[in-house]
């Protein structure tokens, strides 16, 4: 079937699978359904690995996950109507993060369009906005061209999810199948940008200026896979770099450049060497309000050359001095060869007199009061786990910042998380999408009690492929950091944040999860080696200090440097006695 | 200030509601739209006037670029430039007050394309600012309805098009263009 003679009579579903298949996909994450079924019934024929989900949300996140684990495009499924817009929450997701994900739903046949048929949804018109582009197939002999445009402007320039909704005629008829003569035609696409001569010069230029200069490190450096390139030119520049939260893992937490997270839950001397800075130089970044706090007191004496693929990113935020619109590795390839090393220990030094006492403040420095705080169970989870190849999975909330702050990633694409949508109930069904793509990995889900209860019914996805996944809930009985907004900000009128949950272990148990209950620090690492040991999927819930604090923080709407320090010594809360 | 589009896109359905979500999701406030077909079956034209300044103009143009279906985005507002309004107005016009709504249309070069007995409909094309000076004169006696298609644009001279750009285009600048209002 793979040479170049064209199939005669070939559904548009078997279509789909064939077209699938050959853009490199081996797993899809999907839900069947009405409109999809004869999709679902061209599956026998293909070779790819079907994994049934719980919910649509899951599949996409899956999807995701797949995605920022190897860097491939992932594949969701679902049916039409309920289906499709259960959708809608892992698009959004992967759109704000740049990820890779085409998303394949079912339609109702092309002559009930329009009719309010029975599972009817206009997911086009939805997730118009929400996707990088969406497209609505409505004769089998668009399939193949459709799917081949879908998976190339996933992946191509900055990536992002790509919606094709196919009616149910159009998998059901028949038409010739042509591999070569549906090329991809986009005569309108240009994902493949570059920077004018004269850019670069200005570029050179500010940078062999500089006295204190920062690189910014985002996710576009993982994307672009310019690891190496970032490491030679903050070493060849002696450039220290600081990191966004989907940056973590671009460059080596223990590189002696590497300042750690930025923003609003980065060290307050991070940002503090950010607001000194007279260069910045952001690299596969866009300026999010989570890393610059106030936009008008922003790094104000500092200089800014913006390395980026969107061209729509250039001046929205931050106005630049400098933009170099293009693919990263290529672009610092381009810089590379001709920038000058220069001393820069001075500024160094003074970095490191910002540290300040930072370090006495440390959670992990303190004595063990006898309570059990994430922090703590997050850097024994690091410790453990540190020497292998091991990827996490975060959440959204006040265990997702503890994770940034005392998991240490060296590597790239061994943390994932929800950055710029925030989803909550993102970590569970990504990490089952990040261990089917990266079977050999270590994959553990770092989840609060709240975000991991809006999509635990991905437990059963876990146990029916029968994936080696470990489960850490930071179960503090709230949801944790809104609960912190309304101590910091509403008198701690804690409105609709106490939760009160089900037995996690028991409910493991019942999903056939070998599951734990830690309360005591001694008991982390024996719980996370028992986890490693085991064969089969594990769920540990960590039942740690309720009213824990994420610090430092910056305030919305705050300075970067006007940071809500971490106290000299842990504050005993009023669950402490 | 008012910035001129001419944004050459897909002839393809959809495509207009992917340019209007976008002006308004980015919270850009479309003074007006036209959209039509080209010389080109493949490609539809629209005419697009925002208000913005310097820096949200040239964003406009790089969120229009990232939309796959559009192919040629051109800022006009400072360019040499033909923009083109259509109204019909349909004025008051009883028997004494016809003969000066005659004379003010002829003064506009304005067309009289429908007369009833209560009224008269003129159609006039050209800037927004003379569609504005007629409606100006024509208000006291009378605008029983008012229609504007909104602008179209085109770059004085060399075609701008560099969708498929042939050769040997020729540069037509002087030839067959009014310079008048």
């Amino acid at each position: 079937m793979k040479d170049n003679t064209p199939d005669k009579g070939m559904t548009g579903a078997r279509i789909l699978w064939e077209c699938i298949e050959r853009e490199g996909a081996k797993h899809v994450f999907g839900y069947p359904g009405g409109a999809i079924l004869p999709a679902y019934d061209a599956l026998k024929h293909s070779k790819i690995h079907h994994v049934l989900v719980r919910h649509e949300q899951g599949a996409t996140h899956m999807a995701d996950g797949y995605a920022r684990a190897c860097g491939q495009v992932g594949v969701a499924v679902a049916t039409s109507g309920p289906g499709a817009t259960n959708m809608v929450t892992g698009i959004a997701t992967a759109m704000l993060d740049s990820s890779p994900i085409v998303c394949i739903t079912g339609q109702v046949g092309s002559k009930l369009i329009g009719s309010d048929a029975f599972q009817e949804t206009d997911i086009t018109g939805v997730t118009l906005p929400i996707t990088k582009h969406n497209y609505l197939v409505t004769h089998a002999n668009e399939v193949a061209r459709t799917v081949r445009e879908a998976f190339y402007v996933a992946r191509s320039g900055r990536p992002g999810p790509v919606l094709v909704d196919i009616t149910k005629d159009a998998q059901q008829t028949t038409c010739d199948f042509d591999w070569d003569a549906a090329k991809p035609h986009l005569p309108g696409y240009r994902p493949d940008l570059s920077p004018a001569p004269k850019e670069y010069e200005q570029a050179l230029d500010l940078i062999h200026n500089a006295k204190r200069p920062v690189i910014l490190a985002g996710h576009g450096i993982i994307i672009s896979g310019a690891m190496p390139e970032v490491r030679d030119f903050a070493e060849r520049a002696g450039i220290p770099v600081a990191l966004t939260l989907l940056g973590i893992g671009a460059f080596p937490a223990a590189h002696p450049l590497n300042l750690g997270m930025m923003g609003m839950h980065g060290e307050a001397w991070v940002n503090h060497t950010i607001q000194e800075a007279d260069l910045l130089l952001a690299f596969g970044m866009r300026f999010d309000d989570r890393v610059t706090g106030n936009l008008k007191t922003y790094a104000p004496n500092a200089k800014k050359i913006h390395i980026e693929i969107d061209p729509a990113e250039i001046n929205k935020n931050v106005k630049v001095d400098v933009p170099l619109v293009g693919d990263l590795a290529e672009v610092l390839h381009e810089l590379l060869p001709r920038v000058e090393t220069i001393d820069r220990s001075e500024w160094l030094d003074c970095i490191d007199k910002l540290k300040g006492d930072s370090a006495v403040r440390d959670i992990q420095n303190l004595p063990d009061s006898g309570h059990l705080y994430a922090a703590h169970v997050i850097n024994d989870l690091w410790r453990e786990t540190r020497d292998g190849d091991t990827i996490v999975v975060t959440d959204v909330g006040q265990h997702q910042m503890w994770e940034a702050q005392y998991y240490k990633h060296e590597k790239a694409r061994s943390l994932i998380t929800s950055g710029g949508l925030g989803t909550m109930g993102f970590a569970l069904p990504a990490a089952i999408g990040a261990k089917v793509a990266r079977p050999e990995s270590e994959v553990w889900v770092v989840v609060g009690d709240g975000g991991f209860q809006m999509t635990l019914c991905e437990l059963a996805t876990i146990v029916q492929e029968n994936l080696k996944v470990n489960i850490a809930i930071i179960n503090n009985g709230f949801l944790g950091m809104v609960r912190q907004w309304q101590e910091f900000f509403y008198e701690r009128n804690y409105a609709a944040t106490p939760l009160l949950n089900p037995d996690f272990a028991k409910l493991g148990e019942a999903y056939g999860i070998r599951s734990m209950t830690v309360t005591e620090r001694s008991q982390v690492v024996p719980s996370v080696r028992a986890a490693r040991e085991h064969d089969g999927p594990v769920l540990i819930n960590f039942r740690v200090e309720q009213e824990d604090t994420v610090y430092p923080m910056v305030a919305a709407g705050a300075s970067l440097h006007e940071m809500i320090r971490r106290p000299s010594k842990i504050v005993e809360t009023a669950a402490d006695e | 200030m008012l910035n001129t589009y001419v944004v050459h896109v897909e002839n393809k359905p959809g495509v207009l509601t992917r340019v209007a979500s976008l002006f308004r999701r980015r919270a850009f406030n479309i003074d007006s739209l036209t959209v039509g077909r080209t010389e080109k079956p493949e490609v539809s034209r629209m005419t697009i006037t925002v208000d913005a300044d310097r820096d949200q103009a040239r964003r406009i143009e790089a969120n229009l670029y990232k939309l796959v279906n559009v192919l040629l985005v051109e800022n006009i507002t400072h360019q040499p430039s033909i923009v083109r309004d259509l109204a019909m107005i349909k004025v008051a016009a009883t028997h004494e007050a016809r003969s000066h709504v005659l004379e003010l249309a002829s003064v506009f070069r304005a067309r009289v394309v429908d007369v009833a007995p209560e009224s008269l409909t003129i159609e006039i094309t050209g800037t927004e600012d003379k569609i504005d000076g007629l409606l100006e004169v024509l208000r006291p006696y009378g605008v029983l309805e008012m229609v504007r298609t909104g602008i179209v644009a085109m770059r004085r001279g060399k075609s701008a098009s560099a969708v498929n750009t042939a050769p040997d285009d020729q540069d037509i600048a002087g030839a067959d263009v009014s310079y008048s209002v």
